[in-house]
């Protein structure tokens, strides 16, 4: 079996299709006489709508339906990209409809139009005449919090979209005692995944009045069902349809357009509607990263052993829950597996503010609290004049580690590798000195060394359902159809499973035709690309098919060649004997007898379904060098390295590639990234790619990074998760490395060089300021 | 307003008659259905949609198709020769330059028109030439590598292959 295509770089599958222009996205196709869908939105962070004229709209010649929450259905569904919950109480929380009677953020869907094209559905919009009694806009989570606040959702009775936490031994006698209590506070910002895709979706009703949605969406099956409920039809009514999807990160793990997609079509007699939304329209419409504040206090032992931890956290989580609360409970259950505290208290709070809706993002809810422990570890770390990599080695969890609240355990943990790894690629204990040294001369240029960890699991078990359907058709000339209902979102998982399907049959990968489209009418059930699942989740159903696959080829050998047929092997597409390695036939020949051989026809399929109740944990490391210039407050990254266990790698290239973009997704986070609003009105103030400040090219520096190969015995190849990770720990690093840098310890990202500078002023750095000393 | 234009794409004429107001891309998206060319922003900030106008790399949705008349375009479309493909295709499959693919044809007309230039780069030259497009998958790393690899081995004058 040892064929060495896993583990090896080998080029996507999908990539010939994406260099040609091939390769179709949504927004792609184009059908005859196709609408165009648009939507008005709010001006408004919260008011009530009192009245909606659309009569005028209505006229306008081109324009064939207008739609408001008066005539679409009214029903209330929850959005999240989560399974169904078969216990109402642990379901997502419903509060959306598809168009709403009252304005909770600016750019709120209030109106649709459907017409001939879009000049006409903009001019349409405009006709629209929407009258408002105007509510307090609550802008931030205190705004939301405060006593007499008006509720974002009156039927919710309170702005807390969900307040359950959890704790772990005793915490006040812990802290009572400890040696050393240490406090404080941190604040994230909001970003947005800014997918290159926009969000776009078009819908149409079939022959068999059936509604078909195509969409740019992470979870195919999931919008099924969403829209089943949101129209309060059956589901098997409806059926969506994923082509190539230009990226996603979470934000379309969450169902934004396809219920008002399918109500523009039921609109219009069944005729083909696009939705696809602006670049402006995607940024504030769908869905954004939680910003939230955290309160943390520490005990630890005066040999830097940490002892216990409150965590106090409050997210904002905008106008409607979408995965609201979700986010906070996985991001704060799982540092736990990292450090060994003997006491956890951990208290989320999930608020509802006017400002736009915050979802599932890369990591969800990781790189929030792990930029508040991390750097909380690192100031602990100057206060007991510890090295930081010292105190983390000190506290760091074992295989065999198992969370108290869950009985999940570690069963791999290549953490102090990673870190050990990573103080090597930046030459840590060297340059620390010789930098503290330099720094003290008194440049204005300063540079410091960071680093942060993290640990994360793989898929959502048990928190949540974890299932995964695949399935192998063999074809008559010995290649496999491969059908899985896992996405590929650009992360690579098509190109994984073609490895994974033809490690474990036996043939070469080009033998794999993976079905890359996921269509709920045909592809297997599964819930889609989130949480870091598919390689683990999805992979494990893969190498149960293909097993499957395999035994029922080498059974059909048997009977043909009358060889027992565990004498045999499949290698290089032949059946072999096991023993000798002697070629009996090739695999083809067993394809093609086992669709046509009169007595013996049976063509060879496996359908089967992993339903895993594991959840192995990945962990890893950033080590970064940055140079400050405290006269200007810009942070230079000299040097990156992001370390990481993820198990087994199953493709090198492909794994290398998600590390690097989830950097310098984290980059951004760190130092540049925010969506800003009005703080009076609400409106957003920079909803475009200019005035955002993604990183550019020319902002990115080169992204270093290793692994270190653990064996996950319940990894299906013994892989974990990689595809979020590596986006946690940069960014509490490299604060750590301003900190290390300038002794200023800045506890809110992004750290833009304005914020800098006023930390660096008010710290009296720049007092005596003009003494130039060469570096 | 109806004009007519005349213009050559990927190397065959074509006649349109199109609206004043329509851009280039919309042009080559929805009226050619050369959909390999991507809309990622509509307003000249993320580089998806760039093509080649004579040559030069342009963000075709800033470009309005009556400034085509008379012009030869170059989309993604156009840059493999009989089914093979051209050295700046070949390195962004080799070096990974690919994970969703949405900027993907925008980033391999730009480096097509800098290969066509026969000369190679240093890394911030590459920088810069590339910092009008937007990867939010890759971190750009190996969009570089693949950049600098189809830049291998070119010297001034010898021109590219996709002209
Ligand atoms: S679509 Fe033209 S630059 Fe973004
Ligand atoms: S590969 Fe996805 S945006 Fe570049």
């Amino acid at each position: 079996m040892a064929s060495g295509i896993i583990g090896a770089s080998l080029p996507r599958l999908d990539a010939m299709a994406k260099v040609t222009g091939k390769a179709k996205y949504t927004g792609d196709y184009f059908l005859a006489d196709m609408l165009v869908g648009k939507i008005l939105r709010s001006p408004y962070a919260h008011a009530r709508v009192i009245n909606i004229e659309t009569s005028e709209a209505e006229a306008l010649p081109g324009v064939e339906a207008v739609l408001t929450h008066e005539n679409v259905p009214g029903n209330i569904y929850a959005t999240a990209g989560h399974p169904h919950s078969l216990d109402p109480e642990r379901g997502d929380v419903a509060d959306k409809t598809i168009l709403t009677s009252k304005a909770r953020f600016v750019g709120d869907e209030i109106a649709a139009v459907v017409a001939v094209d879009e000049i006409t559905a903009a001019r349409a919009l405009k006709l629209i005449k929407v009258e408002y009694e105007m509510l307090e806009a609550l802008l931030s989570t205190e705004a939301a919090l405060r006593e007499g606040a008006p509720l974002v959702h009156d039927e919710r009775g309170s702005n807390i979209a969900g307040s359950a936490g959890y704790h772990v031994g005793d915490i006040d006698s812990v802290m009572q005692q400890a040696d050393f209590i240490f406090s404080d506070e941190f604040e994230t910002g909001i970003v947005q995944h800014c997918a290159l895709e926009n969000h776009v979706s078009y819908a149409y009703i079939d022959e068999d009045e059936r509604i078909v949605i195509v969409s740019s969406t992470q979870i195919p099956h999931i919008a099924r069902r969403i829209v089943g409920q949101a129209l309060g039809l059956p589901w098997g009514r409806i059926r969506i349809i994923k082509p190539y999807v230009g990226g996603g990160f979470g934000g379309k793990q969450d169902v934004c357009l396809e219920p008002l997609n399918a109500a523009m079509t039921m609109a219009v007699g069944g005729r083909p509607v696009k939705l696809e939304l602006t670049r402006e329209e995607y940024m504030i419409g769908t869905r954004t990263r939680h910003s939230v504040k955290l309160k943390l206090k520490t005990a630890v032992s005066n040999e830097g052993k940490l002892l216990a931890i409150q965590v106090d956290a409050v997210s904002n989580t905008g106008a409607y829950a979408s995965h609201g609360h979700s986010v906070m409970l996985a991001g704060g259950s799982k540092f736990k597996y990292l450090y060994n505290f003997d006491a956890i208290r951990y208290m989320p709070r999930t608020v509802y503010t006017n400002l736009p809706v915050a979802g599932a993002m890369r990591a969800y809810g990781s790189p929030q609290i792990a930029f508040a422990l991390e750097s909380h570890l690192d100031n602990i770390a100057v206060k007991l004049d510890i090295d930081p990599v010292e105190l983390r080695l000190k506290n760091f969890n074992r295989v065999g580690y198992k969370d108290p609240n869950t009985g999940n355990q570690i069963l791999s943990c290549g953490v102090r590798e990673c870190v050990e790894r990573g103080k090597e690629l930046i030459d840590w204990d060297k340059k620390r000195q010789s930098f503290k040294e330099k720094n003290e001369r008194g440049s204005h240029k300063k540079r410091g060394l960071g680093m942060a960890c993290f640990s994360y699991g793989t898929g959502t078990y048990p928190a949540g359902l974890e299932v995964a359907g695949a399935r192998i058709i063999l074809n008559q000339d010995g290649s496999v159809q491969l059908q899985i209902g896992a996405t590929e979102i650009g992360q690579g998982s098509d190109t994984v499973f073609a490895q994974m399907a033809a490690e474990t049959m036996g043939i070469p990968m080009g033998m794999v035709n993976v079905v890359s489209t996921q269509d709920t009418d045909i592809s297997p059930f599964d819930t889609g690309s989130y949480a870091s699942r598919q390689t683990y989740i999805t992979g494990m159903a893969i190498r149960k098919a293909a097993g499957e696959v395999k035994n029922k080829i080498l059974e059909f050998a048997r009977r043909i060649s009358d060889l027992p047929a565990d004498c045999l092997e499949i290698a290089d597409a032949n059946i072999i004997l096991k023993d000798s390695g002697s070629i009996i036939m090739p695999v083809a020949a067993v394809a093609l007898q086992s669709y046509y051989d009169r007595q013996n026809s049976e063509p060879i399929t496996a359908d089967i379904s992993n339903n895993a109740r594991v959840n192995a944990i990945s962990f890893g490391t950033t080590f970064v060098e940055v140079e400050v210039d405290i006269k200007t407050g810009q942070i230079e990254i000299i040097e990156i390295f992001n370390v990481h266990d993820s198990g087994k790698i199953i493709n090198r290239q492909l794994a290398e590639g998600q590390v690097h973009g989830a950097v310098s997704m984290a980059l951004g986070y760190a130092l540049s990234e925010e969506l800003l609003f009005d703080n009076k009105t609400g409106k957003p103030l920079n909803n475009n790619l200019l005035d955002y400040k993604l990183p550019t090219i020319l902002d990115t520096p080169v992204i270093g990074l290793d692994f270190i190969e653990t064996f996950e015995p319940t990894g299906p190849y013994g892989n974990k998760a990689l595809g979020e990770p590596p986006t946690i720990s940069p960014a509490p690093a490299i604060r750590n490395a301003v900190f290390d840098a300038t002794g200023v310890a800045i506890n809110r990202i992004p750290i833009r060089p304005q914020l800098a500078f006023e930390k660096f002023k008010a710290a009296g750095l720049l007092e005596g300021g003009d003494q130039v000393v060469p570096d | 307003m109806i004009k007519k234009i005349n213009f050559t794409v990927n190397g065959k004429k074509r006649e349109l008659e199109i609206n004043a107001g329509e851009t280039l891309l919309e042009i080559i998206r929805k009226r050619l259905h050369l959909t390999g060319t991507k809309e990622g922003c509509g307003v000249g900030e993320c580089g998806a949609c760039t093509v080649l106008i004579d040559g030069t790399a342009i963000n075709s949705c800033l470009y309005l198709g009556v400034w085509a008349d008379g012009r030869e375009i170059v989309t993604v479309e156009g840059l493999a020769k009989d089914g093979e493909l051209s050295k700046v295709q070949k390195a962004f499959i080799s070096e990974g330059a690919v994970q969703c693919g949405f900027c993907t044809p925008g980033f391999v007309i730009t480096a097509s028109a800098l290969q066509s230039r026969g000369h190679s780069l240093t890394d911030i030259e590459v920088k810069e030439e590339l910092a009008g497009h937007f990867c939010r998958c890759t971190g750009y790393q190996n969009i570089i590598k693949a950049v600098k690899k189809s830049l291998e081995n070119e010297t001034a004058g010898t021109g590219g292959d996709h002209t």
